[in-house]
């Protein structure tokens, strides 16, 4: 055991799903070409006042309640103030003083023990633009551009408390964030689109001790992986670092994905932000029945569903907690489950196959061509015994790819099972003579080289016999 | 006929009666203004070629027997804070030097829409701060009563314009006083309606919480007329008001019987000149004489206004201004790198004025001071407000002079900016109230105009509107010409 404890907190900045920017109405639409989707009030231009997008407040609020967080009633909006070229005002607005959200939580398990880590606040700001650099990095760039389509999109920035012990549990931890933004639709939660990203502070401290060692801030992390990873070699380096009696720098370190390691970015000086109030914006004021009907109209959040398919399915709950880790995956199989009414069969085939796949490829569900209808269908052929479960999940594949009907790929490639006997009878005569020496063993009392030759058949059939009937018969022709 | 001394609804009837085009009366204007802006020098852009286009229009439009607004083909100015679209819009600041706004201020807009002729943008303070238009980016206006003398600020070249028939209104921008302060130097009417009353929009702005646009105007019934133009709510501001607009003319009444008008001792103190003092004190023995009832009234925090405001307006101005950054639009200076960059543009683009207040403002917001200054600026703020409540409980509006004294002269308080900013001390509390203010010519000190004060209860406009009219209707002492127009 380490004598040391990391020490983590993540502030999570989230994109909210509204179709215009948060004081103007200029297009949100991710992808186009830079400076497309600019006008005064987003670029900054001198007298351009901006007027507050009222989804964003109420996207802002749903997200507050499927974090268990309480919502202020009364709440406004302050400056951020800093130079930055992508940054058209010179401040950003944001909320410092009176977060819309506050004292929430999300419970997470990790290898099998329940963990709560605390909700410190979620706050609504505008996002500054993009600076894009001439030459791929910062340093080795001669000059930048700046795109301002990204200037003023709504977000929301989720403050953990530093209730974060490892990087499995900051993985674990965001896993289920996205899970509750996605499953109440207020964002969508794609990091590599830039609609999620994740800062980690980090620090550690002697096991017992009870104050903070000095934290480093971790950017650029690009998947819940990195953040992993990042996290897990921050620490090991700021316990080599106390180790060796060194002392560890306060700064913005950025995650090196290819090398595998944190990297000094700048030193960061506790920048003064000169945070007041944002006058030419009006406080915002909800009443309680507002946020209540709010709260009502959030659907089944998703330890609530897994909860539910525990009960009502029957399920495992580690199968429940991997299905309703994501709201596609959820609907996915509650619509399957609707066709072939046999929980664990599908939630086995959604956690083997349908995940293997999907991991293999680096895909979003929504990127495979596969159905909630194409799987119960496999699974019936599968049942009727039509194919086997090896045939099947080659089937399955081909389904992925090209999302044909599990029917037409088996008549086309011609792999339903053969059960016939007349149809095997050849062929187990053929292995038999082809293999004396299994035979041999067989006779002799070695049960177990009968697999040997069932697989002979299954390789000559191309996997397509009944196995079943193939043992049946082997055994009838070697003399049981 | 001295088209240039007529005011508004004048001019508009002549026009209506087909004794003179707007063609030809934007050219009387164009010729005056290049036969008196060397003099004066109240515009930084003047845009003639537009005018005249503009005014043909307005008259086809009148020959097609259009209804046309009564501010359909006058020729009038803007403060150059305020956003025109296409024409250059600087804040008399370098750093915006080549600044054309691809969009309209709301009120810009607005008068266009009503067929108002801009003539051109005015001289003012750099960003609107100061007080004597001597802070500008360009050059100083002078005064029309007095070419030696400041035409107050920070708008002092709309007031000067107006003033001296170079426009027959001008849209300004009051954050402390920087319409009634240059109006009562320059002897013209400048009124600041209730913070959210008029749309925000396009004003480049370097104190959101205080600043409000307005206009000079020559009379009351001028007043009336552009305010139905200029008031009401805006869906671009989120400041705006949502309070429905009257018609202003309605409260063009000729009676000031009953109403009860508060005298805030703390603004006749030792600090007003005893000159100005006496004017003031024959308005008051006028108003009384037709009926109103005066009485001193206690607001016992006014005295701390001025500080709250100096620290408040440059926190809000630090913030402000730090769009002009080079990056995106205005001066650029080029420099190695990025930061280097911001430092040399600003550095080079603000004035001495500006950069006090970004310096003063940064500070008052810093880590630290946040507390003693901003905070307790806010406080004092509250006070204010909360003088300004209980006297209107008991008064239907107050009266004090508009500024302590007359006009002082080009470079007299150049090298002392605390004096300079204290000749605004009696229009600023207005401005941390949000309530509407107005100032109205009362006579002449030594040649030099002294300003009334009025202000009211928030959206009380009509009551301004009441007193102004009643005295201008019983005394001349409301019109003032300066010698160039005699
Ligand atoms: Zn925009």
């Amino acid at each position: 055991m380490s004598r040391y404890e990391a020490v983590i907190g993540l502030e999570v900045h989230v994109e909210l799903k509204t179709d215009t920017k948060i004081f103007c109405g200029c297009s949100t639409e991710f992808g186009k070409e830079p400076n497309t989707q600019v006008c005064p009030v987003c670029l900054g231009l001198p007298g351009s006042t901006g007027v507050l997008n009222k989804k964003v407040v109420e996207l802002a609020t749903r997200a507050g309640l499927a974090l268990n967080c309480e919502i202020g009633t009364y709440t406004w909006f302050d400056r951020k103030n800093y130079y930055y070229p992508d940054l058209p005002k010179g401040y950003q607005i944001s909320q410092v003083f009176r977060p819309i959200a506050y004292n929430g939580y999300l419970d997470i398990d990790v290898d099998g023990e329940k963990k709560r880590i605390n909700i410190t606040r979620a706050h609504i700001e505008e996002d500054p633009g993009k600076l894009v650099h001439s030459g791929g990095s910062i340093t080795s760039s001669r000059y930048s551009y700046v795109d301002y389509n990204r200037s003023g999109m709504p977000l929301i920035e989720i403050v953990s408390e530093p209730d974060i012990r490892s990087g499995a549990e900051a993985k674990a931890y965001l896993e289920k964030l996205k899970a509750h933004l996605e499953y109440a639709g207020v964002s969508d939660v794609k990091m590599e689109q830039g609609s999620l990203r994740c800062d980690a502070n980090v620090s550690v401290r002697p096991v017992g001790t009870t104050t903070l060692g000095t934290k480093t801030e971790i950017k650029n992390m690009n998947s819940f992986r990195a953040v992993q990873r990042a996290i897990e070699y921050e620490v090991e380096r700021q316990i080599d670092v106390l180790e060796d009696g060194g002392k560890v720098v306060q700064e913005t370190r950025g995650w090196d994905e290819n090398k595998g390691i944190t990297v000094s970015m700048r030193n960061k000086e506790n920048p003064d932000y000169r945070c007041f109030i944002e006058h030419e914006l009006p406080p915002i004021e909800l009443t309680e029945e507002w946020i209540e009907e709010v709260r009502a109209s959030i659907p089944e959040l998703p330890d609530a569903r897994r909860r539910r398919l525990v009960e009502e399915h029957g399920l495992p709950d580690y199968d429940a907690g991997v299905i309703t880790s994501s709201l596609a995956l959820a609907e996915f199989f509650d619509a399957a489950l609707k066709e072939f009414p046999d929980a664990k069969t599908v939630s086995n085939w959604i956690m083997g196959e349908l995940l293997r796949l999907l991991n293999a490829r680096n895909m979003e569900l929504g990127e495979s061509r596969i159905t909630p209808g194409g799987l119960a269908s496999l699974l019936q052929l599968i049942k009727k015994g039509t194919i086997s479960n090896k045939i099947g999940k080659e089937v399955f594949e081909v389904m992925f790819e090209e999302g044909k009907d599990p029917e037409q790929i088996v008549k086309e490639r011609g792999l339903s099972q053969i059960s016939d006997q007349g149809q095997l009878a050849q062929i187990i005569d053929e292995v038999i003579a082809k293999n004396p020496k299994s035979v041999a063993d067989y006779q002799s009392g070695k049960k177990q080289a009968i697999g040997f030759l069932v697989g002979q058949v299954m390789k000559a059939t191309r996997g397509q016999a009944n196995p079943g009937v193939v043992n049946s018969m082997l055994r009838e022709k070697l003399g049981e | 006929m001295q088209l240039n001394t007529l005011s508004v609804h004048h001019l508009s009837e002549l026009m209506g009666k087909k004794e003179v085009s707007s063609e030809e009366l934007t050219r009387f204007y164009l010729e005056h203004i290049s036969r008196v802006e060397d003099k004066i020098k109240a515009f930084v852009t003047l845009t003639k070629e537009e005018a005249l286009a503009r005014a043909r229009a307005v008259d086809e439009r009148r020959a097609r027997g259009e209804e046309l607004s009564p501010l359909a083909g006058i020729p009038t100015a803007a403060g150059d804070n305020i956003c025109t679209r296409g024409v250059k819009t600087t804040c008399a600041s370098q750093i915006l030097y080549n600044f054309i706004p691809p969009y309209d201020a709301t009120v810009a807009g607005r008068l266009k829409g009503a067929g108002a002729i801009l003539v051109g943008k005015c001289n003012m303070d750099e960003f609107a701060m100061g007080s004597s238009t001597e802070n500008s980016g360009y050059f100083a206006t002078s005064n029309p009563f007095d070419f030696d003398a400041v035409p107050g600020g920070s708008g002092g070249g709309a007031a000067a314009a107006v003033a001296a028939g170079e426009a027959a209104f001008a849209l300004g921008t009051d954050a402390g006083g920087g319409i009634r302060q240059p109006a009562a130097f320059c002897g013209v009417i400048g009124f600041k309606p209730t913070y959210g009353y008029a749309s925000r929009f396009g004003l480049i702005s370097h104190v959101s919480s205080l600043g409000q646009i307005g206009v000079f105007t020559r009379d009351m019934t001028d007043l009336a007329l552009i305010l139905n133009e200029i008031c009401g709510h805006d869906d671009k501001d989120a400041t705006s008001a949502s309070v429905d607009v009257p018609d202003f003319r309605k409260s063009l009444v000729n009676d000031v019987k009953g109403l009860r008008i508060g005298l805030p001792g703390e603004y006749f103190g030792t600090d007003v000149s005893p000159r100005v003092a006496a004017k003031v004190r024959e308005a008051i023995v006028k108003l009384e004489e037709l009926g109103a009832v005066c009485e001193e009234v206690a607001m016992p925090h006014i005295e701390y206004a001025p500080a709250a405001h100096y620290i408040i307006s440059s926190a809000e101005a630090s913030s402000n201004l730090a769009r002009f950054d080079g990056i995106r639009h205005g001066l650029r200076v080029e420099a190695e790198d990025v930061l280097t960059m911001f430092k040399k543009t600003r550095g080079q683009g603000f004035g001495e004025e500006v950069k006090r207040r970004i310096m003063l403002g940064t500070f008052a917001l810093s880590a630290g001071n946040y507390e003693a200054y901003y905070v307790k600026a806010l406080k004092v703020r509250t006070l204010v407000k909360q003088d300004f409540d209980r006297a209107f409980e008991k008064f239907d509006c107050l009266l004090t002079p508009t500024s302590p004294a007359t006009p002082f002269k080009i470079g007299e308080k150049a090298g002392d900016p605390v004096a300079m900013y204290l000749s605004k001390v009696y229009t600023m509390p207005a401005n941390l109230a949000g309530v509407p203010a107005m100032s109205l010519p009362f006579g002449l000190v030594e040649g030099l105009p002294v300003g009334l004060q009025l202000m009211a209860r928030h959206f009380d406009e009509g009551t301004l509107l009441r007193v102004g009219y009643t005295l201008e209707q019983s005394t001349d002492q409301t019109r003032l010409k300066p010698g160039l127009l005699l």
